[in-house]
């Protein structure tokens, strides 16, 4: 039996076009998968459901009476809901990371980097289907907001681009709790280090109160925050007289570039989860 | 049938092994995991890796599958060279690893065609390739059904069907019957006999079992520190021993004895795991 003929059939993967297809089809391979076993078994997106509700219902609605916090003509509650959504996106992507070491200490991870596909298709198939989880989350935020009349600026272009800024935020927050998870490997030393990222993340940003206020030290660590510029992005397109303070286009310039870069490290590190 | 130590120099004209390695070595810090190790396994083989724990199977096994580069040395597989051309040894190769690899939360089908699509088939051949799978492992009646319902014997049995897919020249296997009852553990041997019967498939697997390693490999090699204490058929290394001598005999005398104490706590931790789960 010819052991060298057998292989006629498999992609020669020459040529930048061939690549980036595979590389296409890789990543939508895994996504799929996830977004399978995701919807086979939803509780998690009813579970991740309730602490926003908890921030707007509880949270929002005493803060609202404060009317302490400078939030231009719109209300603290709606300068709030963008916050709310872009930091329950941050909680649920930011421990992402933790199925990949129980992948890895099973063996799926292994068995996965023997197949010639890409190394980044690991990657973006995780992001792409954190990315659709967080649409999921903007979703149930979109529904709350509903419900407590929060003035929703509804039209076509800005609800796709929350959409898209929510995708592209949660593809971040997965893509780097996937490089802590390259570094860590393991279960307990993720738990402690995803706890001790989301509360400062999520503080040192423009989340629930404008970055006006804050001192001058917590300001510049709010502006190496990725989630600042994606509450602002979602600030601008979600609440109707909802202002940005950068441009759009710079919000998601922005965060695309750090979803390059941090696709690029996480792609070099996924090797190393097996060694 | 029987594999000599090679060294780098081989001439090209003679048909190639299947698997051949070149002062492999791999130290993790100060220690030396795998120990310029040299050894060929010639094509449609079933070689069996057996040593005690961290004799360095599992180190040499990652190596072969380019899953850890090698300190020093090289090897061969499927006639490419596993630290210059590591996509290419990908594509000609499939790996069962020791642990539960097949995904509890899909179903058969889904777990094969996602390592199809890994592995660049199209559609149509995708199709074929894992109906053919399925009937081949005998699992076409379990296909549609979620894998955390699988016994044990079935779950290992996806996941050769699963490295077999693409038809590879060599498949790797990390311990493949451990944790399994004995009946699925000969129908694991059947399928792997029959894989290299029907498709010429070279097989290299790890393992503990002196009786997988006397029913189903031509060829044994025993590791110990890192280096190959002896290859041979099985029944070779017995005779040599003496005409009484049993695989037990030949593991202990070139293992020093190790098989009853080694193991560290990691080792054992995760072969129970593994146990448990399939079990």
């Amino acid at each position: 039996m010819a052991t060298s003929s057998a292989h006629a059939t498999l992609p020669a993967g020459s040529g930048e076009g061939s690549r980036i297809f595979s590389v296409f089809a890789e990543s939508a391979a895994i996504a799929e998968v996830e977004m399978k076993k995701l919807l086979r078994d939803p509780t998690e997106l009813f579970t991740r459901a309730v602490q926003p509700t908890l921030w707007l219902v509880v949270f929002g609605q005493v803060f609202s009476r404060v009317r302490g916090i400078p939030t231009g003509n719109v209300s603290y509650l709606a300068f709030m809901t963008p916050g709310i959504l872009a930091q329950s996106v941050l909680f649920a992507a930011i421990f992402y990371g933790i199925a990949v070491i129980w992948e890895r200490d099973l063996g799926i991870i292994h068995k996965l980097l023997v197949s010639p596909a890409h190394r980044v298709s690991f990657v973006l198939g995780k992001a792409i289907s954190s990315g659709f989880r967080g649409a999921i989350q903007c979703m149930i935020i979109y529904i709350l907001a509903l419900a407590l009349r929060i003035q929703i600026k509804w039209e076509v272009l800005p609800v796709i681009g929350v959409f898209a800024g929510v995708a592209l935020g949660s593809a971040i927050f997965a893509t780097f709790s996937l490089i802590i998870a390259c570094v860590v490997k393991s279960r307990e030393r993720f738990m402690g280090i995803g706890q001790v990222l989301t509360m400062p993340l999520f503080f040192a940003s423009n989340a629930i109160y404008p970055l006006a206020l804050m001192p001058k030290w917590l300001r510049v660590v709010a502006l190496v925050n990725p989630l600042t510029y994606l509450v602002d992005a979602l600030r601008g397109m979600m609440i109707a007289g909802g202002q940005n303070v950068h441009s759009l286009g710079a919000d998601f310039a922005l965060l695309a570039g750090i979803f390059v870069v941090l696709a690029a490290i996480a792609a070099k590190l996924y090797p190393t989860l097996v060694r | 049938m029987s594999a000599s130590a090679t060294n780098g120099n081989a001439p090209p004209a003679a048909p190639a092994a299947a698997i051949e390695t070149f002062a492999l070595t791999r130290s993790f810090g100060e220690t030396l995991a795998v120990d310029h190790l040299s050894l060929g396994v010639p094509h449609g083989e079933i070689f069996g890796l057996l040593g005690p724990n961290g004799a360095g199977k599992s180190t040499t096994i990652k190596m072969l599958t380019t899953l850890l580069e090698p300190t020093s040395g090289t090897a061969r597989v499927a006639g490419f060279d596993i630290v210059a051309a590591p996509a290419e040894v990908r594509r000609r190769i499939g790996y069962v690893p020791q642990m539960l690899s097949a995904d509890g939360a899909l179903t058969g089908v889904e777990n094969l065609a996602l390592s199809a699509k890994l592995y660049g088939m199209a559609r149509a051949e995708r199709k074929e390739r894992i109906r053919e799978a399925l009937e081949f492992m005998g699992l076409t009646d379990a296909a549609k059904r979620l894998v955390k319902t699988y016994s044990g014997g079935m779950i290992r049995r996806l996941e050769v069907a699963q490295a077999m897919l693409h038809r590879p020249a060599v498949l790797f296997l990390d311990e493949p019957t451990i944790g399994l009852d004995p009946v699925a553990r000969r129908t694991v041997w059947d399928r792997l006999r029959e894989l290299k019967v029907r498709y010429g498939i070279t097989v290299l697997i790890t393992t503990h079992d002196m009786d997988e390693a006397e029913e189903l490999c031509d060829e044994l090699a025993i590791m110990h520190q890192g280096k190959i204490g002896v290859i041979g058929e099985p029944a070779e290394l017995r005779a040599s021993l003496g005409p009484e001598a049993t695989l037990d005999d030949v593991f202990a005398h070139y293992s020093g004895g190790a098989i009853h104490e080694g193991g560290n706590y990691g080792d054992i931790q995760r072969t129970r795991n593994v146990a448990s789960r399939l079990g």
